[in-house]
């Protein structure tokens, strides 16, 4: 019998009073590797990891971790699982060490054995100096360090995390990323959740990018490139008004604009007589296009394109 | 190892666990031993010689003294609770399988522990400014079993708003409801002196029996019905307590 996906959703639904949150997502996340489920905020990326995670019920569907019902199986998913949420879940007034082995020993783990995990926890994620120190004194790089060897006190088969990197500062996200790609290559399954593009570019072998409650799109980041946002042609005009008539000409196949530089992208094959068949249909006099540069879709064009809403503030978001 | 070990043993750590934290917890631990004490020497010295109640103001207030004080730092259960329902705690419990049972006698049993210390820092104290108890150790024990009893429910029903709480700082308006029930019994007045109406009062509400317990089980003058009357009450508290956290509890995390 071939062994059952890490996850798999089917038609879940999920709502709190009037808000749906999930509206019917599907979606197999195969063993092993980083998964990243990629949306904007209220996507439903942490309510579909709360459900698998066994912290909510869904209103209806089904959700299987490893081969076990969430609602059904409840105790098989937790022996599965851990889970790193948005808040560092750990004692402020134990030391490092302390939570590291309290957690051991409640995942089933004898005191003696319990020490040896810890300790060796401690040593990979670098924090054997701060191990006797209480965790109020860490800081946020720390904090997720010890939360994330936190979650590996049992010997989960399947990890959630859930934006594992918000908030940190860039030497300490590269840090975390590096450990988090270790895990996938000592064979666990890791999903994480995460608004950062970067992250999932970065990371995941597979990205599903969730929207509205539903599943979007989903692949590798070269899959979904090229599914989603191909190349794109970058356009420069020399003055609002040429910037203006131009996107007036382009209508809704305007894939992303920049007005504080006067600067217009559209989709394109990147071939020749497509790229001139589109430079005369948008600046027939030959008089307002300055440039053009015809680039290679990013992770943004994608989330954009699949996403749909205001480019303006996805780029804020996705710079971050 | 089997499923009734792992229980058991998920609640020792448990326990232990919320032991640790009070200990830490300095500015609690200071207000609990800190603050019965300053109200002990507030009452003998400041209001005593103004209260006649037949014996020395200090062998008549310290029974009301340990009450007011170990159930305002029982009440203290209702903070850690809600603390550990909102901080992310209880997510990572829960997704550990952790259960309720668990989790919150944990806060309970270190409530009790840290409030029977108080008691002992209190009566040394008291002896000290002149608390005679009389030396029966049968007594002792039936005293030490009503207040264990007391502060079990008191903790207990703690947890329970701890639950229902959803702020630290609305679970500690709750510590500020046990702390004044002892004021309007025998804690610190004889009832007599009261008005007829709040004196119906204070004889009725659920702190005087233990009070009278105490003072007489200490002091051993009779008690007649008063611990009865006590174990009654905090029967009845902590089942309902017990209860009332289970079903709250599902709710929370539902």
């Amino acid at each position: 019998m071939p062994e059952p996906p890490a996850v798999e959703l089917v038609d879940l639904r999920k709502s709190f009073a009037d808000v749906v949150v999930l509206d019917g997502l599907s979606m197999r996340v195969p063993r092993g590797g980083v998964h990243a489920l990629l949306g904007p905020n209220g996507a439903g990326k942490t309510t579909t990891v709360r459900i698998l995670a066994t912290l909510t019920r869904p209103d209806s569907g089904s959700a299987r971790v490893a081969g076990h019902d969430v609602l059904r199986e409840q105790r098989r998913v937790r022996r599965s699982i851990s889970l790193a949420g948005q808040h560092a879940a750990l004692d402020d007034e134990q030391t490092g060490a302390e939570n590291l082995i309290m957690l051991a020993r409640l995942a089933g783990l004898s005191g003696a054995a319990a020490r040896g995990r810890a300790a060796a926890l401690l040593e990979r994620f670098d924090l054997t100096d701060a191990a006797g120190r209480r965790v109020v004194t860490y800081s946020g790089g720390m904090r997720r360090r010890l939360d994330l060897a936190a979650s590996l006190v049992g010997t989960p088969s399947v990890i959630f995390l859930d934006e594992p990197t918000t908030g940190l500062d860039p030497r300490s996200r590269q840090g975390l990323w590096e450990l988090i790609g270790e895990l996938a290559g000592a064979g666990v399954t890791v999903l994480l959740t995460t608004q950062y593009l970067e992250e999932a570019d970065r990371l995941a072998d597979r990205i599903a990018v969730l929207h509205g409650g539903r599943l979007a799109a989903e692949g590798t980041a070269a899959d979904l490139k090229r599914r989603f946002g191909a190349q794109r042609l970058e356009l420069t005009w020399r003055d609002a008004a040429s910037f203006a008539e131009a996107a007036r000409r382009l209508g809704d196949r305007v894939i992303h604009r920049e007005p504080a530089r006067q600067e217009l992208s559209v989709a394109t094959d990147g071939s020749a007589p497509q790229v001139r068949a589109l430079l005369d249909e948008v600046d027939p006099d030959r008089h307002g296009l300055l440039r053009f540069t015809v680039r290679e879709a990013t992770l943004d064009d994608v989330f954009l394109t699949l996403t749909d809403r205001p480019v303006s503030n996805e780029r804020e978001v996705a710079n971050v | 190892m089997s499923e009734l070990t792992l229980r058991g043993t998920r609640a020792v750590i448990m326990i232990d666990r919320c032991v640790r934290l009070s200990r830490r917890n300095l500015d609690a631990l200071l207000t609990s031993v800190l603050l019965p004490v300053i109200i002990m020497l507030l009452f003998v010295y400041l209001f005593g010689g103004a209260i006649e109640t037949g014996s020395a103001y200090v062998t008549y207030v310290v029974p009301g003294v340990l009450v007011l004080c170990t159930g305002f730092g029982a009440a203290g259960t209702a903070v850690s609770v809600t603390t550990d329902m909102t901080n992310g705690m209880i997510e990572r419990l829960r997704t550990m399988d952790v259960g309720a049972t668990s989790i919150i006698g944990g806060h309970v049993v270190a409530s009790v522990a840290r409030n029977m210390v108080s008691t002992v820092l209190v009566l040394a104290v008291a002896v000290g400014i002149g608390f005679r108890p009389a030396v029966e150790p049968l007594r002792w024990l039936a005293a030490a079993g009503v207040l264990l009893l007391f502060l079990l429910a008191i903790s207990w029903l703690s947890a329970a708003f701890g639950l229902l709480a959803r702020t630290p700082e609305a679970a500690s308006g709750y510590t500020f409801l046990v702390m004044f029930l002892p004021y309007p019994s025998s804690a610190f007045v004889p009832v007599e002196t009261m008005p007829s109406w709040l004196r119906g009062f204070a004889e009725n509400q659920p702190v005087t029996p233990v009070i009278e317990s105490l003072r007489g089980l200490l002091l051993d003058t009779p008690v007649g019905s008063a611990p009865a009357r006590a174990a009654a009450w905090y029967l009845g508290l902590l089942a309902i307590a017990v209860v009332l956290s289970a079903v709250l509890f599902r709710r929370r995390v539902a």
